[in-house]
């Protein structure tokens, strides 16, 4: 009931785990593929080994987490393995990569083997890469080009949300060659210590996610789904079943889910079977509800 | 949870280079739970609770140098407890320690003593000067020594005070890994439990910087049965901070 075709990977159900979630290690990549997630996206890999930003690199605010991890990673040199462990949880394993220029995206994704590729042009805190190029349609839409001419694999854009017009920066991936976007990345944010006056994080500011900002990301996720020929992939502050319909009803194909994880490492095989009895009272199916909002 | 500021209230020397750091602060102790130490401006560092308002610290880097910095009336941050600590057991009990990794067991020692377990411990340190908490593990049982230069005890690893036919209701460990792994094999793993140091970031079960496979020392750990570690890269694998695998 839940199963769907997504850019050409067949999935058992809509709901994958996010980037940079539980996605370094091939066995907690499996873990979560084991705990029924219908796909799961790798941390976010670069050219060389990168440490990320000192600690604080996460923090739990009223409203959600920040973060500023600074994209640790061990290179794609060091990744297939990975991948190759993850493959045995016999889902999808999508990649996400970062670089600061299209040619290193390309060199990435030219030499992972995926079952997809998902473009981090949006991390809200890592200078030279992720929003410093995201926020820039022209950038988005060159190298999202430069990885579809390299690579057969299908490409999603992962979008940032800070940006005045998120439709923009998803019609250039669209333009660039993109078979699906994933909105939204974090929101920019920022928490200090009132004892000292000392911002927490390490890098001093962040990324906001989880509960605060979902209706952020559904405002995203309805206003790409009106412009765009390519799927949405929703993304940001699900932590249950109905968050999940909601964003299939503004417009997601599919979605991911990230900081709820930490929570509830089962929360996929938790959401599956309550969507299912949803949809099954209302007499629904996926593609029903899919966009439902727009036409209502 | 944002961290909670707390202020020092006394610095003990317990060796050369390991010292206590008690704040006006009390956390609930359950022992082999873990704190984030937050030097503000430095870094953010996981800590076992070495009494419910003190952690215990070896100078081993800058975070931890940093902290030697501090004196009473400074501050630092300090969130959580996170993880699952240790599962209290009772009957013929073993603590083996080596290093600063007697910090979490001497809270457990007091607690299990306190349910009338009997209890032994092996202690393991570089140097007779450097074994922490040995009046803490000698008021609750026996005390077994070794030394990795035979100043006092046993001459070399605590592993050697360990035969293959103990035979404890449970075992606690905490140590170097390398240490923890001889443990492993050569105990009854399913009866042994184990607290694990790895690089941590969030704390909270969400990134997978920490994890040892599937396994997220953070949430899942710190400690964790033997049995369990058995099936992982426990004692051979751990990632550094940019998540290369390396060896231990």
């Amino acid at each position: 009931m839940l199963s769907l075709t997504l850019t050409g990977l067949k999935l058992e159900n809509p709901l994958m785990l996010a980037a940079g979630i539980m996605g370094t290690t091939g066995g907690s990549l499996k873990r979560i593929a084991e705990c029924g997630a219908g796909a799961v996206v790798t941390k976010s890999i670069g050219l060389e080994p990168k440490s990320g930003h000192s600690n604080p690199s996460m923090v739990e605010v009223d409203c959600g987490f920040l973060n500023a991890m600074g994209l640790p990673n061990p290179s794609y040199k060091n990744f297939q393995d990975e991948i190759d462990t993850a493959r045995k949880g016999s889902v999808p394993v999508i990649a996400s990569i970062f670089g600061g220029f299209a040619d290193e995206f390309s060199e990435i994704a030219k030499a992972l083997d995926a079952d997809a590729f998902e473009l981090n042009v949006s991390c809200p805190h890592a200078h030279g890469y992720g929003t410093d190029i995201g926020t820039d349609p022209e950038l988005v839409e060159d190298i999202t080009h430069a990885v579809k001419k390299a690579i057969s694999a299908p490409v999603w854009v992962k979008l940032t949300p800070n940006v005045t017009d998120i439709k923009s920066t998803g019609l250039a991936a669209q333009r660039g060659g993109a078979d699906a976007v994933v909105a939204i990345n974090t929101v920019r944010g920022m928490a200090i210590d009132i004892e000292t006056g000392c911002p927490i994080l390490g890098n001093r500011f962040g990324g906001l996610s989880g509960r605060a900002i979902k209706p952020v990301a559904i405002k995203c996720v309805f206003d790409l789904y009106e412009v765009l020929d390519i799927p949405v992939i929703g993304v940001g502050g699900i932590s249950d079943w109905r968050d999940a319909v909601e964003f299939i009803m503004a417009g997601a194909r599919a979605v991911q889910i990230g900081s709820a994880v930490g929570e509830n490492i089962n929360i996929f095989q938790d959401i599956s079977p309550c969507m299912e009895a949803f949809m099954a009272e209302k007499q629904w199916t996926l593609d029903d509800i899919y966009g439902m909002a727009h036409e209502v | 949870m944002k961290p909670v500021n707390v202020i020092i209230t006394k610095v003990v020397d317990e060796t050369p280079t390991i010292r206590t750091f008690f704040f006006d602060t009390s956390f609930e102790l359950i022992p082999g739970r873990f704190v984030m130490v937050w030097i503000r401006g430095v870094d953010e560092i996981p800590m076992a609770l070495s009494y419910e308002n003190a952690i215990t610290v070896q100078k081993v880097g800058p975070a931890t140098s940093a902290l030697f910095e501090l004196e009473e009336c400074d501050s630092f941050g300090i969130r959580g407890p996170y993880g699952t600590g240790f599962e209290i057991k009772n009957g013929s009990i073993m603590l083996i320690a080596g290093g600063v990794g007697a910090a979490p067991l001497a809270p457990l020692a007091e607690k299990i003593s306190s349910n009338g377990a009997k209890i032994t411990t092996l202690l393991g340190a570089r140097t007779r000067d450097e074994l922490l908490f040995r009046e803490r593990f000698e008021s609750v049982g026996e005390l077994k020594v070794a030394t990795d230069d035979g100043s006092e005890g046993e001459h070399g690893y605590v592993t050697e005070l360990l035969e293959a036919q103990e035979n404890h209701d449970q075992i606690y460990c905490c140590g170097p890994e390398i240490m923890m792994k001889k443990v492993l094999d050569i105990v009854e793993p399913s009866r042994t439990q184990l607290s694990l140091h790895r690089y941590i970031k969030c704390g909270i079960g969400i990134c997978g910087a920490c994890c040892v496979d599937g396994l997220r020392v953070c949430r899942d750990g710190p400690v964790f049965s033997g049995d369990v570690l058995k099936k992982t890269e426990f004692g051979v694998f751990r990632r550094n901070e940019c998540g290369e695998r390396v060896r231990v």
